[in-house]
């Protein structure tokens, strides 16, 4: 191979690199999921649901709009995954500093049976004071869980029954629109990095 | 003779410093999408007595790095994997840990959905080769 053809090769591999260089830097600008949670693409009205409040008042979605809600569902006598949830929820809120006054977490029982307003409210109020629960008549909690796609089994016969829960922490944005899904066991900074992005719009 | 040697100083900088990055770079997170799809007429196949539809794996392999897409491309609301997703509507979940994850999912005989994210290619020929298969459209 002559100095030319060599040349003429060497330029090539380079035109080769640098096109596949681009390329691959086109593909990395790719727009990326921008929360942490898992994201519904087009965001729909969140699944609306009237129920019974322990701050006394009816739960509705449309009595916090203008907030970010932070919706979960669970049991007071869960053992491990709603006391971890609840908490992680409270330590995000005081993380947040003034923000968290447009932030609402509302807790929705899964467990009507035991989960009474008077046991709900010193319950809730042990993680964060600004903590709604709500309960109501079994139809209209079953209701409120399939909205969301929420399932709730009973397990064990006695008075010491488990609830087997989906255990996700729904996001909806201000305007009542829910915008996204986090798994348990997420921390405290993944729902500030979240809540953050929903506050701004 | 002389004159060429610059020249091919700096293509060979640039294949080396080419080759380099690529295999130490990190790779960004949401690189990858994993699309997962309820097809048109799916409701109406469950209507009409197919239950056994397999539309989602009891068990999905992820990278940290890729983000796991269910569509509904269907005319009624599914729960599919960890969520209720309405007609039309994406659901897309990046994973940031490699680690098992489980979610209650109805659409599986035993109720559960498991995600498994592994890490992602390891710095050096790993990430190198990865990145030559996404350049060649390869899985």
């Amino acid at each position: 191979m002559n100095l030319r053809a060599r040349l003429a090769a060497t330029l090539a591999l380079a035109l080769l690199l640098a096109g596949a260089a681009t390329l691959w830097l086109i593909r990395a600008q790719e727009p990326q999921p921008a929360l942490i949670a898992g994201a519904y693409d087009p965001p729909r009205p969140a699944p609306g649901f009237t129920l019974d409040g322990t701050d006394g008042a009816p739960v509705t979605l449309e009595s916090f709009r203008g907030k970010v809600v932070l919706l979960t569902f669970g049991f007071t006598h869960c053992a491990a995954v709603c006391p971890t949830t609840l908490a992680t929820l409270a330590q995000a809120r005081s993380a947040l500093g003034e923000r968290a006054k447009e932030v609402q977490v509302v807790f929705v029982t899964v467990d009507p049976e035991r989960d009474t307003i008077e046991q709900m409210r010193p319950y809730l109020a042990a993680f964060d004071p600004t903590f709604v629960g709500a309960t109501g008549d079994p139809t209209a909690l079953a209701a409120a869980r399939g909205g969301y796609g929420v399932t709730a089994v009973r397990e064990g016969d006695g008075p010491d029954y488990a609830m087997a829960h989906t255990s996700s922490i729904f996001l909806i944005d201000r305007a009542g629109r829910l915008r996204a899904m986090m798994p348990f066991g997420h921390d405290a900074a993944d729902f500030v990095h979240d809540v953050g992005l929903l506050l701004e719009g | 003779m002389r004159r060429r040697r610059p020249v091919l100083f700096v293509l060979a900088l640039l294949v080396v410093g080419g080759l380099g990055w690529s295999a130490l770079a990190p790779i960004p997170s949401g690189a990858r999408e994993r699309l997962f799809e309820i097809p048109p007429g799916t409701s109406e196949r469950r209507i009409a007595g197919e239950h056994d539809l397999e539309i989602l794996p009891q068990t999905i392999r992820l990278q940290v790095h890729e983000v796991l897409a269910l569509r509904n491309a269907d005319s009624a609301p599914h729960v599919f994997g960890p969520t209720l997703i309405l007609p039309g509507q994406t659901f897309r979940l990046p994973f940031r840990q490699a680690a098992t994850y489980s979610f209650l999912c109805t659409a599986h005989a035993d109720g559960q959905l498991n995600v498994i994210v592994e890490p992602g290619p390891a710095p050096g020929w790993e990430r190198l080769r990865w990145r030559w298969e996404r350049l060649a459209g390869a899985e």
